[in-house]
């Protein structure tokens, strides 16, 4: 057997003279000894073309419609080339392609991001932890630890060590596709697509292996539907107290952090509070840490002055962190190599030293790569600097905001520059006769980018004023969070694996992702209650696990407090950071291997086959902002899970749609008989963009249908379909025949306005298959 | 009209084709009056926006009804036009009605054939912005009309960035010309 990295002999069984030697396997620097019989599949570390055949069939199905963001090429010196309609470039390229190859680098730079993040943590694990330490994300409640990485790689991961092997895996692929997107390489904009799916899988293998890794060493929660709850929201952190703020990805310098405070007897006397995924990870890692919010929340927090030190690590950080912490006389930590933020590198300098310069001296800030150091300097300068800085805010008194109000010249441009078209100028306008309230109301929608600030030709605070008039409202910003849990149990896919693929627990909704909403985060917790409740099971992570927890209900009480955190039917489940996405993904593959029993190892086109056909999963990003945010849904979209994202999700530039118009689009074999068989538009959509909560919230119902689904289970689906269609849009839907296969589908309630539909329309009955799109899992051949 | 022919999001440049500017309510009913299978589509910001005479509804069923022909609507707005007694309204998702729209065997929602002319109106910005681009990159035969406030770059044809008062004034008189030419 040729592995990925090494050369490797691999003895399955030797009988010779001295004994019998049985799953024996020698590698270059190690012996590793193979417990897993499972046979190896067809795509073992794949390469580009390996499943470009499956990715084919789903974009034959889920055509691109591109939505050019720019109408020029710009990215070689033969440009700008014009590339409008029909046009091609200098190297000739046309329109689609260029498109689809920005799209690629989209998610080259996420994949690379993640895979970067990986490298980073797993490294600096091995060192801490050693290459010997076991990989352990749920105890004897999780066999398959690595779902993704068996997929894909074909390997079972069992130390930190064995990780290692992968991430030289990942890395060679992102170069490769990375290389794609040279001038006068990949000229095909299908092949482009490809590629993007093959990002996509990629990245997911580096969320993977990130969070497994940090899971087993750091004593995160394993799998723990019970995972306890955490403080959220800005009203929960003591500002009498020193605060430290965490923001980013990488969770070693916060936990470090949290460790120095420990150890030192302090913890009761510091805040750490984080924000983005380090905050749901310096909580998973010690659940006293408490969490501002997203990634929104960055800009407003700082110039809160709450914080007495800001330590940033890496990804979704505001790149103007420095001049804002500056302006409240914070000092910023810069620890990670692709985030120095032009602070002098002082790792090797004394803490002493360090702490000095940032207290006495008014540096603003350092960058010192070794988090055990970070951790040290940011604890004691906190500690120094609190009482000198008073929590100085940036914050204008009301007095100043109504000045401002004076100044403002009405050109409206910070509402032009406004990605939510707030009416900034009309609100500010108001505070001259004494009205704060509509200047408070933008805070809701607001997504914390202070583009409006930028704009201002009078220079104008313009966000701080906003924050200012809402300060009530933020200081009742008070929440709960359920800690990430990390894996789905096994015993849980074993539970409710059948009633998802047969269809009776109606879908897997995944609400993921950032915070670039089109009307504020309450919106998401809306969505993800109203689909609880209706007995689907909700998964969240990153953002928008965040934003879900920022709402109460009637009785006061947080989702997470409402509902429970169980993979179950009605359970509300935060898995954790970005790189816990990769724990949906894994819970959609276990269902197709612990409970469908199909081969796992490198297996992947069939496995995709299996959750496009029979696993009603959604992921729902709805404030998606980032390259990481398209590479994730990108490795849904491999894998045959729809992704939903807000109106600001357009501005990923092209959607995979589906065509229910389309019959012909809608076949599969029958795996028992090798017919092909008309399934109807399940689902219908790979990649779409609603304009509304309302419109994303019927699209999730639908796009939960899939062609295994029993009469039973259809009948529930559609249930939620046409119940929300009719509460949202003030009709039935005028697509039902398409998803009735026989009339014991049509559920029971309904039945006299459905029958009505079917006879209209000319309905007629269709078989429901053994749905596959690989005729090489046709079990019996047509006509045989 | 004192006018701007700038994309009203700042940032939002496009390309070298850039929309022209509707300097006359007449412009528009002209390209209606020519159009063979016209269709309005109207976005779901519309309830919202406020005229002196009623919503962007009101105006949009009066220009359906001063030419005669569907409205496709965002689908969680669909019910404000039943309720108003527009019946031939076709909830449909923007991102769907667009992909149909660059396909020249559709034969639209009435079997009539493909359209030769889509308006547009009561839009987010950007998702105007984007739409607009799809259809003006990848659609044949087919011409565009934004009849949105700002200036949609996209169209064919676009308003420039105009206040509420002078967009009102123009779609009274889009409305007025069209119901004379019947």
């Amino acid at each position: 057997m040729v592995s990925e990295k090494n050369i490797r002999v691999k003895i399955d069984e030797l009988k010779s003279s001295i004994g019998l030697l049985k799953g024996f396997e020698l590698s270059i620097g190690k012996i590793v000894s193979e417990e897993w019989l499972e046979e190896v599949g067809p795509t073992q570390f794949p390469k580009i073309p390996d499943l470009r055949e499956w990715d084919l069939k789903l974009l034959q199905r889920y055509k691109p419609f591109y939505m050019p963001f720019c109408d020029l090429c710009c990215l070689c010196t033969f440009g700008k080339c014009d590339l409008t309609g029909d046009k091609r470039g200098a190297c000739g390229i046309n329109m689609s392609a260029q498109q689809s190859r920005i799209v690629l680098l989209a998610c080259c730079i996420g994949a690379a991001t993640h895979a970067g993040h990986a490298r980073h943590l797993i490294e600096h694990l091995i060192e801490k932890y050693g290459r010997d330490h076991p990989i352990d994300v749920g105890g004897g409640n999780v066999e398959i630890e690595a779902p993704i990485t068996r997929l894909v790689c074909g390997i079972r991961p069992r130390t930190l060590g064995d990780l290692e092997e992968v991430l030289s895996y990942l890395e060679r692929e992102i170069v490769r596709l990375l290389a794609a997107t040279h001038t006068g390489q990949e000229a095909s904009n299908i092949d482009f697509e490809s590629k993007v799916f093959h990002a996509g899988m990629i990245d997911h293998v580096a969320l993977e292996i990130a969070d497994i890794a940090q899971i087993s060493a750091l004593g995160y929660p394993k799998a723990d539907p019970e995972a306890p709850l955490v403080e959220l929201g800005l009203g929960v952190v003591d500002s009498t107290k020193p605060v430290i703020m965490v923001v980013g990805h990488n969770v070693p310098p916060a936990a470090a952090i949290v460790d120095h405070l420990i150890e030192n007897n302090l913890y009761g006397g510091v805040e750490v509070v984080g924000l983005c995924c380090t905050a749901h990870d310096v909580t998973r890692y010690n659940p006293k840490a408490k969490i501002v919010g997203p990634i929104s929340w960055q800009l407003r927090f700082i110039r809160s002055g709450v914080a007495d030190v800001v330590v940033v690590d890496e990804q979704c950080v505001r790149t103007d962190t420095i001049i804002e912490a500056q302006k409240v006389k914070a000092p910023v930590i810069a620890t990670s190599d692709v985030n120095c933020i032009g602070l002098p590198d002082r790792t090797r300098d004394s803490v002493e030293k360090i702490v000095e310069d940032l207290v006495l001296n008014g540096q603003p800030g350092a960058l010192i790569l070794d988090p055990e150091k970070a951790a040290e300097v940011a604890v004691k300068t906190a500690l120094l600097i609190a009482p000198k800085r008073m929590k100085f805010k940036a914050l204008p008194d009301v007095s100043d905001i109504i000045e401002g109000a004076k100044k403002c010249r009405k050109c409206d441009d910070c509402r032009r520059a406004c990605p939510n078209d707030l009416p900034v100028r009309d609100a500010l306008a108001e505070t001259l006769e004494g009205n704060l309230n509509a200047l408070a109301d933008l805070y809701e929608a607001c997504v914390g980018c202070g583009r409006c600030e930028s704009a201002c030709p009078v220079d104008l605070p313009l966000h701080s004023f906003i924050v200012k008039a809402a300060e009530k409202r933020i200081k009742e910003e008070k929440y709960k969070l359920r800690v990430g849990r990390g894996a789905i149990q096994d015993v849980e896919i074993r539970k409710v694996g059948s009633p998802i693929v047969l269809g009776e627990i109606p879908g897997v909704v995944a609400f993921v992702g950032c915070a670039n909403y089109p009307n504020g985060g309450t919106e998401v917790a809306e969505m993800a209650a109203e689909f609880a409740k209706r007995r689907y099971i909700v998964v969240a992570s990153g953002c928008a696990a965040m934003s879900i927890g920022m709402y109460k209900d009637e009785e006061g009480k947080t989702p997470y407090e409402a509902f429970p955190g169980a993979f179950d039917a009605g359970g509300i489940v935060n898995v954790g950071s970005c790189v816990s996405n990769s724990h949906i993904a894994g819970a959609a593959i276990k269902i197709a291997s612990i409970f469908a029993k199909r081969r796992l190892r490198a297996n992947y086109e069939e496995i995709a086959d299996y959750i496009l056909n029979r696993v009603g999963a959604v992921g729902v990003a709805w404030g998606a902002m980032s390259q990481k945010a398209a590479a994730i849904a990108s490795g849904f979209w491999r894998l045959g899970v729809p992704v939903i994202v807000g109106p600001h999700g357009l501005k990923y530039r092209r959607m995979l749609l589906g065509r229910k118009d389309k019959p012909e689009d809608w076949y599969v074999y029958d795996a028992r008989t090798g017919e092909k068989v008309y399934v109807g538009p399940a689902p219908e959509h790979l990649f779409y963009a609603a304009e509304t909560k309302e419109e994303a919230m019927v699209m999730i119902a639908k796009l939960c249908m899939r062609p295994n689904d029993t009469t039973r289970g259809r009948a529930i689906k559609l249930s939620n379909y046409i119940d929300l269609h009719k509460r949202f849009f003030g009709t039935m839907p005028d697509d039902i025949h398409l998803f009735v296969r026989t009339l014991a589908d049509v559920p029971l309630t309904m039945r006299e306005e459905v029958i009505k539909i079917l006879e209209e329309k000319g309905w007629k009955e269709n078989i429901i298959p053994d749905p596959t799109l690989l005729p090489r899992l046709v079990r019996k051949k047509a006509g045989e | 009209m004192g006018a701007r022919a700038e994309p009203w999001q700042t940032a939002e440049i496009p390309g070298p084709k850039k929309a022209m500017i509707i300097t006359n309510p007449q412009i528009v009913t002209a390209l209606i009056r020519r159009s063979k299978n016209p269709v309005l589509i109207v976005g779901s910001m519309a309830p919202e926006i406020k005229l002196s005479s009623g919503d962007l509804v009101d105006y949009a069923i009066q220009i359906a009804e001063s030419v005669g022909i569907p409205i496709v609507s965002s689908p969680s707005i669909l019910k404000v036009f039943l309720d108003r007694g527009f019946k031939r309204v076709f909830g449909i998702p923007v991102v769907d009605i667009a992909n149909r729209l660059i396909d020249v065997n559709w034969t639209g929602l009435e079997g009539k054939g493909q359209y030769d002319l889509a308006m547009f109106m009561g839009f987010k910005y950007y998702v105007c912005w984007l739409i607009l681009s799809g259809l003006k990159h990848y659609s044949r035969n087919l011409k565009t009309i934004s009849l949105e406030m700002y200036y949609q770059p996209h169209a064919l044809w676009s308003f420039p960035n105009i206040s509420k008062e002078e967009w009102e004034k123009n779609l009274n008189a889009i409305i007025k010309s069209l119901r004379e030419g019947k």
